[in-house]
């Protein structure tokens, strides 16, 4: 009886310390950059374009980049995510070839983002000839979030019982006409959870955007989809990269700017989802 | 004796639009069910068999149980008179099925506009989750993009009045439907079957998940639709089958082994087996 009470007791400690000992970490890592950075934060930090001297550098330009980025990148992934994911779940059914796509679209998820970078310089920059600019750099970056957005739909696609699809059959109508008007609201929630996954990643990606060819130093904003453009991990990077302690504070006050905006995105599609979901009542 | 152009009459009325709309919505109402007749029907899911060589009638304006021990085929069967069976992967059919004398799995036979002749009410209520009372009720119209959902008040109020649902939720149709209690939903799915007016109502086990109160009030309610459809009931419940049918078949491993009228079938059954069944022998 005590060795099972004693074992019980040591299984919650373990199980636990796995939840606090990264938070620990984590909360230091944040409270390290706070410290350092949140003094360098002020208006003119986030309005000012970069520049050589540290306490006159801001990142406008990144943060209008990383801006441009996501929404550019959700407007591509999102939707052909989920009508990949709707013909994958609704259509392809178990047919060896959607298996089989099914199979690959897992492991695309695993690949190394750098891979995606330099598949988006052969094809967008190279093939397609979109330039070293932004609509490259979403391009890739949507490449790389589509197997998180096509897994998390097909996910919650499934998750909508098929007591639904027959109710809609047994009143006439279509596989469209239930998808669109039953399954599809039915799974909205769990499809934008999966949204938030792939955007806060596109928000923090780096190496495929500087093998697309985003570049550290712009002062000016894009004007065109191939303009030079930047984003607030590159900036960060390049801040950190430089000798002079000031930068470093710089990249600290990046970093919250960072953090802030991935926030923000999450809060967005949140709160888009719990519209979607006051709908849905199980 | 009915043409096929009766069983699909919402496909023709795309073609002449309003007038044939609004004569549908009338002529519907008075028209009277349909029977159905089974011709060696054999139904199966890859290798497992699941009907074999089942034959019978179903007569209009009557209730039809179906009663059986479970994996008889009771299912499967009624899933194959609005053609549901040809959804799961796998399945395979053979035989004929007539309905009002036309054969649904002729070839000119959209299986879409079959089933909004012929309506089916599943064993859990599955209202749709995204939907308010009233958006269920009509969601069959609106799935379809029927023209009559225009008159959506009158027929949500005419559908729930028919699944005795009206009084119990006409202060609160744009609530949830996964508000009701279960028996409540149930009769929410009844009353969204009936708003796409079937002549045809297929029921599988539909009072299997609900307390007796409710499980009385759905019986009552058959004993009404009957004038209205033509009803096949699937049950588990012998004591149901006895108070709500007419007429009661009786399925063994995917055979038909008797039918009759309900109360020499539950009296005098002609069969050992069917005897041993009812009898509570086995199942």
């Amino acid at each position: 009886m005590n060795t099972i009470r004693r074992r019980e007791t040591l299984f919650a400690v373990v199980c636990g310390a796995c939840v606090f000992v990264p938070l620990l970490l984590l909360v230091g890592m944040v409270g390290a950059v706070v410290v350092r950075g949140f003094g360098r934060l002020d208006l003119s930090f986030l309005t000012s374009y970069p520049s050589r001297h540290a306490e006159l550098a801001g990142l406008f330009p990144a943060l209008v980049g990383s801006a441009l980025l996501v929404a550019m990148t959700a407007a591509l992934a999102l939707p052909i995510g989920g009508a990949a994911a709707i013909w994958l779940e609704e259509y392809g059914g178990r047919s060896r070839l959607a298996r089989f796509i099914e199979l690959n679209v897992h492991n695309l998820a695993g690949v190394p983002s750098v891979v995606y970078g330099i598949l988006g310089l052969g094809v967008f920059v190279r093939v397609l000839g979109l330039g070293h600019g932004i609509l490259s750099g979403a391009a890739t970056l949507a490449l790389l979030v589509l197997p998180v957005v096509i897994v998390a739909s097909r996910e919650s696609l499934r998750a909508v019982p098929s007591s639904l699809r027959d109710a809609c059959a047994a009143l006439g109508a279509t596989q469209w006409q239930a998808v669109r008007t039953v399954v599809v609201p039915a799974a909205l929630p769990g499809m934008l959870t999966g949204a938030v996954l792939a955007l806060s990643r596109a928000v923090g990606e780096t190496a495929p955007l500087i093998v697309v060819g985003a570049v550290a130093y712009v002062t000016f904003l894009p004007t065109s989809l191939d303009d030079p453009f930047t984003a607030l991990p590159i900036q960060i990077f390049h801040w950190v990269a430089r000798p002079q302690a000031a930068f470093v504070t710089n990249a600290a006050a990046g970093i919250l700017v960072l953090l802030a905006v991935v926030a923000s995105v999450n809060i967005l599609v949140s709160w888009v989802r719990d519209r979607a979901e006051q709908k849905v009542q199980r | 004796m009915i043409d096929s152009a009766r069983l699909s009459s919402t496909q023709s009325s795309t073609q002449s639009s309003t007038q044939s709309s609004t004569q549908s919505s009338t002529q519907s109402s008075t028209e009277a069910p349909l029977a159905v007749r089974v011709i060696d029907l054999h139904a199966s899911f890859g290798k497992r068999s699941a009907l074999s060589g089942v034959t019978l009638d179903l007569a209009a304006h009557e209730v039809t149980a179906i009663i059986g021990p479970s994996g008889c085929g009771k299912s499967t069967f009624i899933r194959c008179l609005n053609r549901m069976h040809e959804l799961t992967v796998g399945a395979t059919l053979s035989g004929r099925v007539e309905i009002g004398g036309a054969d649904i799995y002729g070839a000119h036979v959209d299986p879409v506009l079959l089933r909004r002749r012929v309506g089916m009410v599943f064993q859990k209520a599955n209202p749709f989750p995204t939907m308010s009372i009233r958006e269920n009720v009509l969601s069959g119209l609106v799935l379809t993009k029927s023209p009559r959902r225009s008159m959506g008040d009158e027929i949500v109020e005419r559908s729930l009045q028919q699944a005795a649902l009206w009084d119990e939720v006409k202060d609160r149709l744009d609530d949830n439907g996964g508000s009701l209690s279960g028996g409540q939903q149930q009769r929410l799915c009844i009353a969204r079957a009936l708003a796409v007016e079937p002549r045809i109502l297929l029921m599988d086990e539909p009072c299997s998940a609900l307390d007796p109160i409710a499980t009385a009030r759905i019986e009552d309610l058959l004993h009404t639709l009957r004038e209205r459809y033509t009803i096949v009931i699937v049950t588990h419940n012998m004591q149901q089958a006895a108070r709500v049918s007419s007429k009661t078949a009786f399925f063994l491993n995917g055979s038909l082994i008797e039918m009759g009228p309900t109360k020499i079938l539950f009296t005098r059954p002609s069969d050992k087996r069917t005897e041993d069944y009812i009898t509570g022998k086995f199942g």
